[in-house]
C-alpha cells in the first residue's frame, strides 16, 4: 500500500471508491446508489470549478472567518520545557469547531442540486450546531439525528440547534451515542434521498462522504501552511502535528497539504479516545488493532466482536465516541505516514486543567486529548522542534462534565 | 433440476397466486422459538427469509430493529443461526430459505467459509442489504458456484442502465424494493406505480422471479395478486413484540398472520 505524491489523498480512492485497495467503498442500500452518484459527479465536477472555490472561499473568509489563529504557547512551552509548543485554534471558527467547514461545503452542494431540506448526524453536537447554523444562513430546513445519551451531555450545542430552527431528533437505538445517530441518519435518507440532502459529520461513511469533507477541512491545513511560513520563514525542519481523531475529519484537514512531506520533517500524530482507565471500551480502533470491518457504508478499522456485531465505545468525549474510523486515516496508517496512539479520559482532564492552567486556551475534551499526548512527548524534543495542537473545539460545550469532573469553582475560574 | 427457490415460485404459479415470502429474524425472542416460528409459518409461506440481526443496521425501520436487538441480546451468534437452518430443514414441512442481513457479518465470516457453512445447512439463497451492484459481482458468481442463489435487489431510484446491469447479473430470483423507505415503512406510493415499476423489470428480465417488498401487510398484499412473489417482514416482527408484550405465544399468532396473509393472494 503506496500513498501517491502529487495527487489529494481524497483523490487516492480507486474506481469503486477504496483507498489503497481496502478502505471505504460503498456499502449501501440500493436505493442510496442513485444519490450517492448524483453527488459524487456533482462533486467532481465542482472541486475545481473556479467559481465555485470562490463561493466557497468568500463564504469561509466573511462568514466562517478565516484564517483561525495560529498561536505559540509560551507558558506552556516554558512549563514543559523541551520543544515549542504552538496551538492552530480553529474553535476560533464560527460556531466554535472545525466542522462549520464540512457544514457549509455540504450546503453550498445542496443549494445547487435544488434540496430543500438536509439532514446530518452529530456526537459531541458540533457537527449538528453548525450544519443547523450554515442550513439556516443557506435557507434550508434541517434536521439533526443524536443520540439520547450525547443529547444529555451536550445540552449547549443541542440548545443551539434548536436556537437556529433545526429538529434535534433523539436517537434511542443501540448505545444511544453518535455511532446510532449516523445510523438512524442514513435510514432517514434512504426514506427521503429524492428531496433530502444528507450530511455526514465526519470523514466517515460512503466514500464520497470522506471525500467532501476531506476537502472541506482542508481549509485548516491550508491556512496553516501558509502561517508557518509567514511565521519561519519556511516550513520548519522538525515539525509535529497533534490531533485528535474520532471520525478524522479534523486531523485529516490539519494534516492534508503537508501529506507530501518528508514524516522527518513534518510528522503526523494521531490521539484517538482511550476512555476510562480501566475500562476496555475504548473509541481507539487504530491504537489498539481493531480488525477491518463495515460500518456506515465504508471498509475500516473497527471495534467489533467475532461475529461482526458493531461492539460500544466508552469516552468523556461525546465527539471521539465512534467505534470506527475515517478510511482515510486507515490509509495513513497503513501507509505508515501517521502515527495513531491514544489518551483515556483521565490524561485529556489532566491536559485540560494544564493547558488552561498556563493559557488563556480552552480546548474541549475532544482536543485535551490531542494536548496530553503533546505534552507528554514535547518534553523528551529539542528546542527546535515545532509541535502544534489542533485546538478544534472550544471547551463551552463541556461545561456540564467538566464541572462534574473537575468541581463548579474550576470550570467558573476559567 | 429446478433450484428449491424457483420451484417454489413455480408451485405458486400453477396455483395462479404469487409465492408468500415471509421474513423474520434469527433468534428472535429465543433460538428456539425463532425456529418454532418458521416450522408453524412453513405451512402457509412458500419461501422463508431468515433475518441476521446486525446491531448498525442501515435499512431497516423501527420493528425490524427491534426484532434484531431482541435476538443480539440473547445472544445469537451466525453459527446459531445455521443451525437453526439447518434444524429447520430437517423437519418435515420445510421451505427454501433465503438469509437476508448485512455485509460486514459474512466478511468477519470469510465469504468462502460463509458460503460452505451455507451449504452445509441448506441455504437457498442470500440477501444482502448493503452490498449493492456492481460491489456484489465477484461474490455474487460465488454464491452462484456454490448454488445459492444470490438475490440482487431494485428500487425506484435504480436507473434503467443500471436496472439492464443488474438483471443481467442477477440469479433465478430478484427483489423490487417498492419505495424510498427503510423496512416497516407505510405504503407511500400507489400499488398502480409500484405495479408499473414492476412490470417494466418483468419486461427487461422475463425469465427472473421477480418479488415485490417494503410496506406490504395484510392490508396492502391483495392489491398485488399479479406478481410473482410478495415479501412481508416488518409486520410479522411486529406481530412477535405485540404478543411478547401481551405475554401471548408468538408462533400461534404469527402463524394465524401468515395464514391470513396466504388466504388474502390465494
Amino acid at each position: 500500500m503506496k500513498l501517491k505524491k502529487g495527487i489529494p489523498v481524497i483523490d487516492q480512492g480507486d474506481k469503486l471508491g477504496f483507498w489503497g485497495g481496502k478502505f471505504g467503498g460503498n456499502f449501501v442500500p440500493e436505493t442510496l446508489k442513485k444519490p450517492i452518484e448524483d453527488l459524487e459527479i456533482q462533486f467532481n465536477r465542482l472541486k475545481n470549478n473556479k467559481n465555485f472555490i470562490k463561493e466557497r472561499d468568500r463564504y469561509f473568509r466573511n462568514w466562517i472567518g478565516t484564517p483561525t489563529r495560529f498561536i505559540k504557547l509560551n507558558n506552556l512551552t516554558k512549563h514543559v520545557g523541551g520543544a515549542q509548543i504552538w496551538s492552530k485554534v480553529v474553535s476560533d471558527a464560527n460556531g466554535g469547531a472545525h466542522k462549520i467547514y464540512n457544514a457549509t461545503v455540504h450546503c453550498l452542494l445542496a443549494k445547487r442540486s435544488g434540496k430543500k431540506v438536509i439532514i446530518g448526524d452529530t456526537g459531541a453536537g458540533y457537527a449538528g450546531k453548525m450544519l443547523s447554523m450554515a442550513a439556516k444562513k443557506f435557507g434550508l430546513k434541517c434536521k439533526i439525528f443524536m443520540g439520547a445519551k450525547d443529547i444529555k451531555r451536550q445540552q449547549p450545542n443541542v440548545k443551539a440547534m434548536k436556537k437556529n430552527g433545526a429538529d434535534v431528533i433523539p436517537v434511542y437505538s443501540g448505545s444511544q451515542t453518535l455511532v446510532d445517530a449516523v445510523s438512524e441518519c442514513m435510514r432517514y435518507w434512504v426514506a427521503n434521498c429524492d428531496t433530502t440532502a444528507m450530511c455526514v459529520g465526519s470523514t466517515v461513511g460512503p466514500a464520497i462522504f470522506v471525500r467532501i469533507c476531506g476537502w472541506s477541512t482542508s481549509q485548516i491545513s491550508r491556512e496553516l501552511k501558509a502561517q508557518l511560513v509567514n511565521e519561519f520563514g519556511d516550513i520548519p525542519k522538525k515539525l509535529k502535528l497533534y490531533n485528535c481523531v474520532g471520525g478524522g475529519s479534523s486531523s485529516f484537514g490539519f494534516w492534508n497539504e503537508f501529506i507530501d512531506y518528508d514524516k522527518k520533517q513534518v510528522e503526523f500524530i494521531g490521539v484517538e479516545a482511550g476512555g476510562p482507565a480501566k475500562s476496555n471500551r475504548h473509541a481507539a480502533p487504530l491504537t489498539y488493532g481493531s480488525k477491518i470491518g463495515i460500518l456506515h457504508g465504508a471498509a475500516q478499522y473497527v471495534n467489533q466482536n467475532s461475529d461482526g456485531q458493531i461492539e460500544e465505545t466508552e469516552s468523556i468525549s461525546a465527539g471521539l465516541d465512534y467505534p470506527g474510523i475515517s478510511p482515510l486515516h486507515c490509509f495513513l496508517k497503513d501507509t505508515k505516514r501517521a502515527r495513531y496512539t491514544a489518551a483515556s479520559d483521565e490524561e485529556a482532564l489532566k491536559a485540560y486543567q494544564i493547558v488552561t492552567k498556563y493559557e488563556s486556551l480552552r480546548p474541549s475534551l475532544e482536543p485535551s486529548h490531542a494536548f496530553s499526548v503533546a505534552i507528554k512527548e514535547a518534553k523528551k524534543l529539542s528546542k527546535d522542534t515545532i509541535v502544534i495542537i489542533n485546538s478544534c473545539g472550544d471547551a463551552y460545550k463541556d461545561r456540564g462534565i467538566l464541572e462534574k469532573k473537575l468541581g463548579k469553582k474550576y470550570v467558573k475560574s476559567n | 433440476m429446478l433450484n428449491p427457490i424457483s420451484l417454489a415460485f413455480k408451485n405458486a404459479k400453477k396455483k395462479k397466486r404469487p409465492a408468500l415470502l415471509t421474513y423474520t429474524v434469527a433468534g428472535d425472542s429465543s433460538k428456539k422459538q425463532s425456529l418454532e416460528i418458521l416450522k408453524a409459518i412453513s405451512n402457509y409461506a412458500d419461501i422463508l427469509e431468515v433475518g441476521v440481526p446486525h446491531n448498525t443496521p442501515v435499512a431497516d425501520g423501527g420493528q425490524i430493529q427491534t426484532s434484531a436487538y431482541r435476538a443480539i441480546k440473547n445472544g445469537i451468534k451466525m453459527n446459531d443461526i445455521f443451525k437453526i437452518v439447518s434444524d429447520f430443514k430437517k423437519t418435515k414441512n420445510s421451505k427454501p430459505v433465503i438469509l437476508m442481513g448485512y455485509y460486514n457479518m459474512i466478511y468477519q465470516y470469510g465469504e468462502n467459509n460463509f458460503l460452505k457453512k451455507c451449504k452445509k445447512s441448506e441455504v437457498n439463497g442470500l440477501i444482502v442489504v448493503d452490498l449493492p451492484w456492481p460491489e456484489n459481482k465477484i461474490f455474487s458468481k460465488k454464491c452462484k458456484k456454490n448454488e445459492i442463489n444470490f438475490i440482487q435487489l431494485l428500487s425506484p431510484t435504480t436507473s434503467n442502465k443500471r436496472l439492464k446491469s443488474i438483471t443481467k447479473d442477477s440469479h433465478d430470483m430478484i427483489y423490487y424494493i417498492s419505495m424510498l423507505s427503510t423496512t416497516g415503512g407505510k405504503l407511500k406510493v400507489s400499488p398502480k406505480k409500484i405495479l408499473a415499476n414492476y412490470n417494466k423489470i418483468k419486461k427487461i428480465s422475463p425469465k427472473k422471479n421477480c418479488v415485490i417488498g417494503f410496506g406490504i401487510t395484510e392490508k396492502t398484499i391483495s392489491k398485488f395478486k399479479n406478481t410473482d412473489g410478495l415479501v412481508v417482514g416488518s409486520q410479522i416482527c411486529k406481530e412477535i413484540t405485540r404478543s411478547l408484550n401481551n405475554r401471548q405465544n408468538p408462533v400461534i399468532n404469527v402463524s394465524k398472520m401468515v395464514n391470513k396473509l396466504r388466504k388474502k393472494i390465494s
